[in-house]
């Protein structure tokens, strides 16, 4: 009744084509947004941001980096974790580099230099796909954490292997660094989620994104079309690396502050971004943060529950964790193969009909 | 249960007629589960159980009821992160973390929200300058301390030469494991010894190629810093390739029983430093025993007291109690605050009389901390592992390292740290 097209006119193409052809949609949007730039910085403490928004934010990133290359183009990767290592150390060499350059150029900076890297692994998709991509990726995957933790010119030749970020402020505010405040720590990941989602959902409609998916659909058929599948390809690997690039960047400066490469973006990262993008939904953005907040938030939340409130002990509570996780990734593989991001679709085809569903 | 506590508490307050009952809140950052566990549990039992202790035999500390509040980290930094900003707000007094890459990404928070740090013979060697890491101390000794006393022991089984001698060093590749490295080269240049480093990735558990290529290159001895899981497999490996496990020294995290036990008869003359004694008949853990065990209190399932990482864990809430204790006495209230405890770690003075006193005579050296130095004496055992009696057998009285070689790398390391983070060294 409520949630329909009817009444709705559009009157221009550009009102046409809009992200939310529905005005609750739409609504909707604009109060999350709201609520997340205009709310959330002033109630956030510590813990929220560093136990929950945060990594909630960044995987998001790394979530929707890793949905284009699998969910929109269908090529799988296992090298998230090697290219959000990347990110981080370009945002690391960058940092130490150039320290009167603003940190948020860094970043974009880094997701720009992992775009390469990501490309120049892309180049094996040309030849090969499905199964044997997935180990040439997960090559990618082991060489850069060998990488980064053999040349010790990547973390300036410090003792320990670590890099740790330094001080770095915008607007006069600390983002990175120990005495960053919560708020900061969330608008900068908020404004970077923001802005990559913008991107991505624009770059899916367009024509690139048309070419991902015909690539994704049937490859032969694509280049029969006229699809250059190199172009295409490689388009992904970029597009979806700047993306990782760019989580890896925060995760470590913003979030952790500092990292030792092969335990920070070791092979788990990479799956773990992959259940993500599972979970949540293949070729969604929305699946994108859906998954990510269902990988991130349920942990804490059973931890929680588990500790907190029933008083188990701990060791209980983190096998339990790691049970129930795992047995809701069976369930929603077998009930929902298409993640939250088809429950969430569904929803909105029942609420277009509701009340009449015939 | 909290409602009963509640109630509890607030009886307790009419009945004494006194201000509400502070605690002290003392976080355990601990880890039960993972490939680390085996090492992990029995520190957090040792942990918690002397402070369980303290709550049954003297009320807490100075009268003040202590509140342990564990935390599972998995030995991950994420979690041991989230651990931290969980526990921080209930008042914590100081953090353990047991992990050297925790220890990392907490230095820096902790020196901001102002809580200390004990690193207990891990984490950032540096922070024995405590004129840079005014928040954080790693007495009684650190890894660069463990290097130089492996090599003075092996300089004294040698006459005093080791020139020409091949030395390997087999390492968790981490943070962790690389912080010797820079010591060893150092003294390797020093004594003429050759160096070579192998590196095992995290957990550990694939070490066939590392030591095949200490069979093909034969090194007099080969030195371990490892952790968890990577610690038996690399004392099944090394009695696999029959190296002599008499020249096969671990640091003190690489030598417990469980480290050893499943190797069998091959691990007999494994070697490894250790920074406490260990003596399962000391007083104190009879008395843990009935009044913790047996009131039903035991952190774990009571099976680890008086194993080497029990002891150390054990070891470790000592220091810790007596520091909350000095700090008690310098500022004169009893509900003492972190700033507190910190000006408490800097004045620590631990003796053999007040050891004794506690029921643990002779568990560590004496040493006492100050402003500038947050490091402790240094000292290491060597302690041998005999499979026939299952047990380790100290072999040396506690060995000092070569402090004209580690001073200035803590100086030189340091001083990188402060100019990174513009922090200004000097007491608080």
């Amino acid at each position: 009744m409520l949630y329909r097209e009817a009444g709705d006119f559009k009157t221009s193409y550009v009102a046409d084509n809009q992200t939310f052809p529905l005005k609750l949609d739409r609504i909707g949007f604009w109060v999350t947004m709201a609520v997340a730039w205009l709310v959330i910085p002033f109630v956030i403490n510590d813990y929220w941001a560093s136990s929950l928004l945060v990594p909630f934010l960044i995987y998001a990133i790394a979530a929707i980096g890793l949905n284009i290359l699998t969910g929109y183009c269908g090529q799988v990767s296992l090298g998230t974790g090697g290219f959000m290592a990347v990110g981080a150390y370009a945002c690391y060499k960058l940092m130490t580099s150039f320290p009167d350059v603003n940190i948020m150029i860094h970043i974009v900076l880094a997701g720009g230099i992992t775009a390469v890297v990501g490309a120049a692994f892309g180049l094996p998709s040309l030849r090969i796909k499905g199964f044997y991509l997935a180990v040439a990726t997960l090559a990618a995957q082991f060489f850069l954490v060998w990488l980064f933790n053999k040349v010790s010119w990547f973390y300036n030749y410090s003792a320990s292997g670590q890099i740790s970020a330094p001080e770095r402020l915008v607007a006069g505010v600390a983002v990175t660094g120990p005495s960053t405040p919560a708020w900061a720590q969330y608008l900068i990941c908020l404004f970077f989620v923001t802005v990559c989602a913008i991107i991505a959902r624009n770059l899916t409609r367009g024509t690139i994104g048309r070419s991902w998916m015909a690539i994704r659909d049937m490859d032969i058929a694509a280049e029969i079309i006229g699809v250059n599948p190199l172009k295409a390809k490689l388009t992904a690997f970029a597009v979806s690396s700047f993306f990782v690039g760019i989580a890896g960047a925060l995760f470590f400066a913003v979030y952790l502050g500092a990292v030792e490469v092969g335990e920070a973006f070791g092979i788990q990262k990479s799956f773990l971004v992959l259940f993500m993008i599972i979970i949540g939904g293949l070729g969604s953005i929305f699946g994108s943060f859906a998954g990510a907040a269902f990988l991130v938030l349920l942990p804490v939340a059973l931890k929680w529950l588990g500790v907190d409130v029933m008083g188990w002990p701990t060791d209980l509570v983190a096998h339990f964790q790691l049970v129930i996780v795992g047995a809701l990734i069976m369930f929603f593989l077998i009930k929902e193969p298409h993640g939250l991001a088809q429950l969430w679709r569904l929803t909105k085809e029942k609420l277009r009909l509701w009340p009449f569903p015939h | 249960m909290k409602m009963k506590k509640l109630a509890a508490m607030a009886l307790a307050g009419t009945l004494a007629a006194a201000p509400a009952m502070a605690e002290l809140v003392i976080p355990d950052l601990s880890y039960r589960t993972g490939p680390y566990a085996a090492g992990g549990t029995p520190f957090s039992d040792g942990y918690q159980d002397y402070f369980n202790l303290l709550n049954a035999r003297d009320g807490g500390i100075g009268g003040e009821p202590i509140r342990i509040v564990e935390c599972e980290t998995g030995y991950n930094t994420e979690k041991g992160v989230e651990c931290y900003e969980s526990t921080k707000g209930e008042g914590a007094l100081i953090y353990q973390p047991l992990s050297t890459g925790i220890t990392y990404q907490i230095i820096p928070k902790a020196t901001v929200d102002e809580i200390p740090i004990h690193t207990m013979g891990y984490g950032r060697t540096s922070a024995a300058n405590g004129e840079v890491f005014n928040w954080v101390f790693n007495y009684p000794a650190n890894y660069w301390d463990a290097a130089s006393v492996m090599v003075n022991y092996l300089l004294e089984e040698n006459g005093g030469d080791l020139s020409g001698k091949k030395i390997a060093l087999i390492y968790h590749n981490s943070a962790y494991g690389k912080e010797p490295i820079r010591t060893l080269e150092e003294l390797s240049a020093m004594h003429g010894f050759e160096l070579s480093q192998l590196a095992v990735d995290h957990p550990g558990q694939e070490q066939k190629s590392q030591w095949l290529q200490i069979r093909r290159e034969r090194p007099d001895y080969v030195l371990m810093w490892g952790w968890g899981v990577m610690n038996q497999v690399a004392v099944q490996e090394a009695s696999n390739i029959g190296f002599p496990m008499e020249n096969f020294i671990g640091n003190w995290w690489a030598g417990a029983e469980h480290d050893v036990t499943p190797a069998g008869a091959g691990a007999d003359g494994y070697k490894s430093l250790n920074m406490n004694r260990i003596d399962a008949n000391l007083p104190v853990f009879d008395e843990i025993r009935t009044l913790v065990h047996e009131a039903g209190n035991a952190a774990g399932d009571g099976s680890n007291v008086g194993s080497v990482l029990y002891t150390r864990g054990m070891y470790a809430a000592m220091l810790a109690a007596e520091a909350i204790a000095k700090a008690q006495e310098i500022h004169g209230v009893s509900d003492v605050t972190a700033a507190m405890v910190r000006d408490g770690m800097a004045n620590l003075e631990i003796t053999e009389a007040r050891m004794a006193e506690l029921g643990m005579s002779q568990i560590g050296p004496e040493f006492s901390v100050s402003c500038e130095n947050h490091g402790g004496s240094g000292l290491g055992i060597v302690q041998q592992w005999n499979a026939a009696d299952a047990q380790w057998v100290a072999l040396t009285d506690y060995i000092a390292p070569d402090d004209s070689v580690i001073d200035p790398l803590i100086a030189e390391d340091s001083a990188a740290f402060a100019a990174e983070n513009n922090i200004e060294p000097g007491c608080l």
